[in-house]
């Protein structure tokens, strides 16, 4: 295959996978991104696909650009003041980048799980509710509904179905995440974004939430960065490298992890850098 | 060979330890300078008042007679300021920290106005008072009115309250708002539903307190030409007035012509020092009450 970071607009489809089943549609297609910080150039001619109903993960050491590109995803990077962009990120044929394009818009299809759990200062049912409520949902059953539905979908519902008006900070830290998990499918994305969402917790809650992602790929479309390489390769379908504010690779999670076909990231994977 | 010897330790220790004590006595005077002031104040002022103060003196009308003299017309007035203040600074000084915190571009013009309305924060009273009056009272013709009275007074605290507004909305944690945005929520869905929750103990605690040096203020009154006189109770913001500070100031001026006065201002004193107590005893209140951890 060849590298996608020689600054061309490659297109790169990785199928026929076993793991990654061939039809998939593309969600998100990134073409020739640029992204700078003032003056620092933080991500150079990113050209990645990805696509509906799997997991992909970006792996790369700090400072590589990956959350920056995650971010870039649902435009909460314009959080940041100086940020200036080129090129364009297709969501659903439709360009993201374009000042036209409502942020508010693309955020209500892409939910994001951050990395450290940020509930609300509510109760568990105002954390979920607060999504739907945002778009104009105000009828108690109907709400009620979506609180029970995202809960469990977020295989949080049995530890919290008594205490749905107790305030959210009461909960662990796994739990708080699997909460901000089930705050973000209240609204019915598409695609969730996990920006390291396991990072702050312990083993035993990260192996619950990638169990719960294996769960939820089946209906949404999961990115997630990650710093941990063996995370990536336990549940990811495909894996981008980034180095440097560059992809070196993009592949599949098997290939990739496997046969690397750059030497940088064979050398990041061997645990040689990074 | 040892860098420390410790016989020379031994021999500085004593100076040492003395100078720390000899210092730890001196800051302990300086707090005390200033308490043993405050207390001999109090209880001067509780002293020659507190036997002036009965049911009559709260609610009876203004009298030259010392005897018969009354503050309702001062309360009044007092009351009717806070009535103009309150709404007045609370809506702009919290839109305007809005707007500044959340709102505007990072950048000259921001960092412009946010540093010169600290620097307003900072200036006298006074100027405040001749800035009343000659747009509230004359270029608007206001007279002087509870209405100019208390827009003068909403101008002089409204940097304070910015201010204290722009810092409670500062303190709230970025994740929580970066948690709505990335749901799709709009900027005033976001400052409506958590950031505004979240700030609400710190902004009232800052406009309670700005408050209280609104109905403590007597120079910018003072130049808007309040009066003291035997005037009617005031019935509308239109209507001439007198508030609690002119009162005690007046009185405080006339105190060498009848001796009675004095006790009177006195009086005055502890009626207002009262119900500053009460406004900085809402405020604590408010803050512990909504205060939440993160």
């Amino acid at each position: 295959m060849s590298p996608l970071n020689d600054g061309k607009k490659v297109k790169v489809d990785v199928k026929g996978n076993n793991d990654s089943p061939i039809g998939n549609e593309i969600v998100y297609d990134t073409n020739d991104l640029n992204l700078w910080y003032g003056q620092t150039h933080a991500l150079k001619d990113i050209n990645l696909s990805i696509h509906e109903k799997e997991v992909t993960a970006i792996i790369g050491p700090s400072g590589c650009g990956k959350s920056t590109y995650i971010k870039t995803l649902n435009r909460m990077v314009e959080l940041v003041p100086s940020v200036r962009t080129t090129g364009t990120i297709t969501y659903k044929g439709k360009n993201i980048l374009d000042k036209s394009f409502k942020v508010e818009d693309l955020r209500t299809h892409v939910g994001m799980v951050f990395q450290k759990p940020n509930p609300f200062p509510k109760s568990i049912y105002d954390n979920i509710t607060y999504g739907p409520k945002i778009h104009g949902i105000r009828n108690k059953k109907v709400l009620d509904e979506i609180v029970e539905k995202s809960l469990r979908g977020a295989s949080i519902w049995d530890e919290v179905k008594d205490r749905l008006n107790e305030n959210a900070y009461g909960l662990s830290g796994g739990q708080q995440q699997r909460l901000c998990i089930a705050r973000c499918l209240a609204i019915e994305p598409n695609v969730i974004l996990m920006d390291e969402p396991t990072s702050a917790l312990d083993p035993k809650s990260t192996l619950r939430i990638e169990e719960l992602m294996q769960e939820l790929k089946k209906e949404y479309s999961i990115i997630i960065v990650t710093h941990n390489m063996q995370q990536a390769a336990r549940i990811s379908d495909k894996t981008a490298f980034f180095l440097n504010g560059e992809v070196v690779e993009f592949n599949d999670t098997n290939k990739l992890f496997t046969t690397p076909e750059d030497k940088r990231t064979e050398d990041y994977i061997s645990g040689r850098f990074g | 060979m040892k860098y420390i010897d410790d016989v020379q330790v031994q021999k500085r220790m004593s100076s040492r330890v003395t100078k720390n004590n000899v210092l730890k006595n001196l800051f302990l005077a300086a707090t005390l300078f200033g308490l043993v002031v405050l207390a001999i104040l109090l209880i001067r002022v509780i002293s020659q008042g507190a036997a002036w103060i009965d049911w009559n003196f709260l609610t009876g009308r203004l009298s030259t007679n010392a005897d018969r003299a009354g503050i309702m017309g001062a309360i009044l007035g007092t009351s009717w300021l806070m009535l103009i203040v309150i709404p007045v600074t609370i809506f702009i000084g919290v839109g305007t920290a809005i707007y500044l915190e959340l709102y505007a571009k990072k950048g000259k013009f921001q960092s412009f106005v946010a540093t010169n309305i600290s620097n307003l924060a900072g200036v006298p009273s006074i100027v405040y008072g001749l800035l009343g009056l000659t747009i509230f009272v004359r270029a608007m013709d206001f007279g002087n009115a509870i209405i100019a009275g208390g827009l003068t007074l909403s101008l002089l605290v409204l940097p304070i309250v910015i201010v204290a507004a722009q810092e409670a909305i500062r303190a709230v944690p970025q994740h929580l708002s970066e948690a709505s945005y990335g749901m799709g929520a709009t900027k005033w869905q976001t400052v409506k539903g958590i950031i505004l929750p979240a700030a609400i103990p710190g902004i009232l605690t800052g406009s309670i307190l700005a408050l209280s040096r609104a109905i403590g203020e007597t120079a910018p009154l003072t130049v808007l030409g309040i009066p003291a006189l035997l005037i009617p109770f005031p019935g509308n913001i239109f209507d001439t007035f007198t508030a609690l500070p002119m009162q005690i100031y007046y009185w405080t001026l006339d105190s060498s012509l009848v001796q009675e006065y004095a006790y009177l201002a006195a009086a005055t004193i502890i009626v207002l020092l009262v119900l500053l107590f009460l406004l900085n005893s809402i405020a604590i209140i408010i803050r512990n009450k909504f205060q939440q951890r993160y």
